[in-house]
């Protein structure tokens, strides 16, 4: 059996917590460039602008693209004959967050307890960690780390069967107009549409790790992308200050839901929509 | 877009009441981040009687807290945060004379009747561009509340700032000028 030692884990979420934080990932880096060309408003161009130059100082100095350097969410897909070795996975993915985020001069942004006390835990740890047991040898790792302007903004409504594609559509506008500017547009949508409430939220949240570039292999579900893509692109919303580069994708995921449930959960992520992915 | 007014700090009323929403501008001198662990502090102690650590009469508060600065730098990436979040503390930090606030996003209907009382002025900066913003830091120095890490109170000694007036002393606001013109989306129409 394959064994994989946690302080190798460890190193890797440290270098991935600052690839993600330092890297705009190139289809987004691309989409902001194609927005920029087709922007009708004067002011989103600049602001556009802004956003370019910005990501090309981030790369090229190794600083973070956005002081919120995010919740680190963390999905792992765990090979069942890989053989974890050394100590406790949680621990070391957690370890590697808090490594990263301070050898990377990343903002600490967590508070261990949301209610009451709201006290900072100053390595940004504990990350939110979804692992999935699946086939093979191998330990395969995201690294999402999300800011909190545009979750905010997110939501989710729990639509029944016979709203159909059109209460899919109004629940989905219904978000994108109440967060409006407010998420720091360009967005990328990520929309999850069935399971159970839980399930729906985390599908939107896996949405945002696909390609910009990538449309849902389903051609309703790739139809509906689009249409939905074009509908934001119209409120007006633009790059923060209006425009017609509202969002640069809306990518759907989908899983079984029960006979009389429909959930749509909508995650929106700003335009510093980061991620790293490394297989060990 | 006209060229960008260039704004020197202290800010007076005077000089708030000059600018109009959508106006760009560029922020030369001492601006102070606070965000939503400073604000809340600060009100409390305000319901106390107890005196702030910070004058804030003719200043620019920035909704801010920044990464921390790598060796060598005076901060780090610094882009504004969601203003919108420090609303229910704001008229109360107005009436401590604060006459701009540079953050993003859309503000509460009593936080724009309290600038019009005051003569304050909301400015945007660029959401996410907070590598690019740094450039424009000179010097960051924490004035109080150290123990709230980068939510502290810290001056900012800032050259060339760039933002853009979103909602005005007279309350109009940018974000509907801006959009209006490319809204072409009806909700009831899906």
């Amino acid at each position: 059996m394959r064994e994989l030692d946690v302080k190798v884990i460890t190193e890797n979420v440290a270098e991935m917590c600052k690839e993600a934080a330092y890297y705009l990932p190139d289809d987004v880096y691309r989409g902001l460039k194609r927005g920029r060309e087709t922007e009708k408003s004067e002011v989103g161009k600049i602001v556009l602008d802004q956003i370019i130059k910005n990501a090309e100082i981030a790369k090229a100095e190794d600083r973070p693209y956005c002081q919120d350097t995010g919740m680190t969410i963390v999905f792992l897909k765990v090979g069942q004959d890989l053989h974890i070795v050394g100590g406790d996975l949680n621990e070391a993915v957690n370890a590697g967050i808090a490594k990263g985020y301070t050898e990377g001069y990343l903002r600490k942004s967590v508070v261990g307890e949301p209610l009451f006390n709201r006290v900072n835990t100053k390595n940004n740890t504990p990350g939110v960690i979804y692992t999935e047991i699946v086939p093979g040898d191998k330990l395969d790792i995201t690294i999402a780390p999300k800011g909190f302007g545009s979750e905010n903004k997110s939501g989710i409504k729990m639509l029944v069967p016979a709203d159909g594609v059109k209460g899919v559509k109004k629940a989905v506008m219904e978000i994108i107009l109440h967060a409006s500017m407010n998420p720091c547009p360009p967005m990328v949508v990520g929309v999850g549409i069935g399971g159970t409430m839980d399930r729906a939220a985390l599908l939107s949240k896996k949405a945002l790790t696909r390609s910009i570039d990538e449309r849902n292999p389903m051609p309703e579900y790739a139809k509906l992308e689009e249409e939905l893509l074009e509908m934001i692109n119209s409120t007006g919303i633009g790059p923060q200050l209006g425009g017609t580069t509202s969002a640069l994708a809306v990518n759907i995921e989908w899983g079984p839901t029960h006979i009389a449930g429909l959930p749509v959960a909508v995650t929106i992520c700003c335009h510093a929509m980061r991620h790293a992915h490394r297989v060990l | 877009m006209a060229e960008s007014i260039r704004i020197t700090t202290p800010f007076t009323e005077e000089m708030s009441r000059k600018l109009k929403a959508g106006d760009s501008v560029l922020i030369t001198g001492t601006i102070i981040s606070a965000r939503d662990a400073a604000h809340k502090v600060m009100t409390e102690a305000l319901a106390r009687g107890e005196k702030l650590p910070v004058d804030w009469k003719n200043q620019i508060v920035y909704y801010l807290g920044p990464t921390p600065a790598k060796p060598g730098d005076p901060i780090g990436s610094c882009g504004p945060t969601t203003s919108g979040r420090m609303d229910a503390y704001t008229p109360t930090m107005l009436d401590q004379g604060i006459k701009g606030m540079v953050g993003k996003g859309s503000r509460a209907p009593e936080v724009v009747e309290s600038m019009k009382k005051n003569g304050a002025t909301y400015f945007a900066a660029v959401g996410g561009a907070a590598a690019l913003i740094a450039k424009s830091v000179k010097s960051y120095t924490v004035l109080a509340y150290p123990e709230l890490g980068p939510e502290a109170v810290a001056a900012l000694e800032v050259v060339d700032f760039p933002a853009i007036v979103v909602i005005d002393c007279e309350g109009n606001n940018f974000y509907e000028i801006g959009q209006k013109p490319f809204r072409n989306f009806d909700i009831n129409q899906i």
